[in-house]
């Protein structure tokens, strides 16, 4: 398994107040460990994303602290995966892919080796001159995953990567996302709405409660790596995603009955 | 299994053959059908010159028109050289103006509310109300054109731009931003292109109204009798009652016209077929 229990990143009672009075995010504490794949669960509205986003740096927290363990942070550490694939729509797929390191000064053809590399652990070599207009979903969304691992980053930001896409496209992607994250060993935030995927992905979850948000409960999965379709159907599957589904429910406040993954 | 399927032969069900039938007789249609009714208004412009007996001095026939552009060949190409050298030379003027301003206007919100009225007032006076101020403070007769045509085309560039420059994707601007990119970067690898398809249609709507402020610019003046352009033949013809010279002039203008347009249409479409939803055919 790929965590540690080295902390890299630590979140101290982190709250976020828009200026409509609207609070996002209550004392917010939470420790992401170094080589975590940490998925952030919760209904609409928890806060989930704006969490992700003052990790990210691209929003300011109101109050607390974001404590960066570890050796320094530099630009090439964080990658960022929207829910939408995000892509250039002028763009071919290597030049999507070329932009993170384009913006760091990194000429076309010196970046070759790297992309070519990317491309194909995301299975998209061959595609390399098409647009995203001419790709799928799933395929677009492989664009946007490879251009978030171009760079080599020590920490990969997720937001519901994987909510639009339909459910066989889905599994393919989280295996090919796991199989990813245990050979390069970065540690990932996984922002989801669903149950089974973020059992199915993460070793820790972090379930979230709304109207403020906060955290409701920390889980740990205990099930080991590699995870495949066998363990997708597997009963002790089904029981995590149980447990995870209930304490779900209760941070809504709801029967679990109701709760959709 | 996929190849036995496509090895059988191809039948088409009769509906699927009467849309196929609708959309090649449509294709046909597109170019065959304006030709067709251009043709029946040329003839009866023609029959009612023959029928009315309608002197050529008020309306010549078609025949004589197309004599005149043949016989006046030199005299009129040589004027739409002139006007068609001051409407590229505003239009050009007119995208880096244009560009260059909606650059700025989007740099700083303040920049753009301070000159954002000016555009317009510019915009909205009429042009041969500005003309005689022109014709006092500049001199030189090819800068006093220019100035004109661009007045009248650089508004549609401007205001297309600056909605285009604005109309980025705001998850992409989070990942320049979270990229570290600079003001420029996110300009010329993002914002630039985003509006391309903006740009392009204002550029569209410019490239005519280049050549109606190069015409107009030339009518105000060539009532002083300092042009020679296209326009100055239309008055010239006008005092002279030499309506099939004038016809010729106007036909000519018209088709410098649709030139620019189709040229800056098949522009637009090498730039967006790709990619813009603009360009792209309809799947059916």
């Amino acid at each position: 398994m790929a965590a540690t229990n080295k902390p890299f990143l630590i979140l101290q009672s982190i709250g976020k107040t828009f200026a409509s009075g609207v609070t996002a995010l209550d004392r917010v504490n939470l420790t992401v460990n170094d080589g975590d794949f940490m998925s952030l669960l919760g209904p609409s509205g928890c806060g989930k994303s704006t969490a992700l986003r003052i990790i990210a740096g691209l929003s300011q927290p109101t109050s607390g602290v974001v404590d960066w363990r570890g050796p320094p942070l530099e630009q090439n550490d964080i990658g960022f995966v929207f829910q939408e694939p995000t892509l250039l729509p002028w763009a071919s797929v290597y030049d999507n892919v070329w932009l993170p390191l384009r913006l760091r000064g990194v000429s076309r053809k010196e970046a070759g080796p790297q992309i070519a590399e990317v491309l194909e652990r995301v299975h998209l070599t061959g595609f390399e001159t098409a647009v995203p207009r001419e790709l799928s979903g799933g395929m677009k969304m492989r664009v946007s995953i490879a251009r978030g691992l171009v760079t080599r980053p020590r920490m990969l930001l997720m937001d519901e990567p994987f909510a639009a896409l339909d459910e066989i496209t889905r599994f393919k992607l989280n295996n090919d996302l796991l199989e990813l994250w245990q050979e390069r060993r970065f540690t990932v935030i996984f922002v989801t709405h669903s149950v089974f995927e973020s059992v199915f992905l993460s070793n820790r979850i972090t379930v979230m409660a709304a109207h403020p948000g906060r955290v409701f409960e920390e889980l740990n999965v205990e099930a080991p790596y590699p995870r495949d379709a066998a363990f997708r159907t597997s009963a002790h599957y089904a029981e995590l995603c149980r447990n995870t589904s209930q304490t779900l429910s209760r941070a809504m406040g709801v029967e679990a009955a109701d709760v959709v993954h | 299994m996929s190849s036995i399927e496509t090895a059988k032969p191809i039948v088409i069900d009769a509906e699927e053959a009467r849309r196929e039938r609708g959309r090649r007789l449509e294709r046909t249609g597109r170019w065959l059908l304006p030709l067709i009714i251009m043709a029946a208004a040329i003839i009866f412009w023609d029959r009612i010159c023959v029928w009315n007996g309608i002197p050529q001095y008020i309306l010549p026939r078609p025949g004589v028109v197309l004599n005149t552009l043949i016989e006046d060949a030199g005299l009129l190409f040589s004027s739409l050289l002139v006007t068609l050298r001051i409407t590229l030379l505003s239009l050009a003027l007119a995208v880096a103006g244009g560009v260059g301003l909606s650059v700025l206007f989007t740099q700083s919100r303040w920049i753009e509310m301070s000159l954002f009225p000016f555009a317009i007032v510019l915009q909205v006076t009429p042009i041969v109300a500005i003309f005689p101020l022109i014709n006092i403070y500049v001199d030189d007769q090819t800068t006093k054109l220019l100035l004109c045509a661009w007045i009248v085309a650089f508004f549609p560039i401007l205001s297309n731009t600056t909605l285009g420059l604005n109309s980025v994707d705001r998850n992409l601007i989070d990942y320049f931003r979270l990229n570290g990119a600079s003001r420029w970067q996110t300009l010329w690898h993002l914002r630039l292109p985003a509006a391309m398809p903006y740009f392009l249609g204002g550029l569209k709507i410019a490239g005519g109204l280049a050549l109606i402020g190069a015409v107009v610019a030339e009518f105000v003046a060539g009532t002083a009798g300092q042009s020679s352009g296209l326009a100055s033949r239309i008055i010239e013809a006008g005092y002279r009652l030499n309506a099939p010279r004038l016809f010729a002039a106007l036909i000519l203008i018209s088709l410098t016209g649709i030139v620019i347009f189709l040229t800056l249409s098949w522009i637009s479409h090498l730039v967006l077929h790709r990619w813009h939803e603009s360009a792209l055919k309809q799947e059916q």
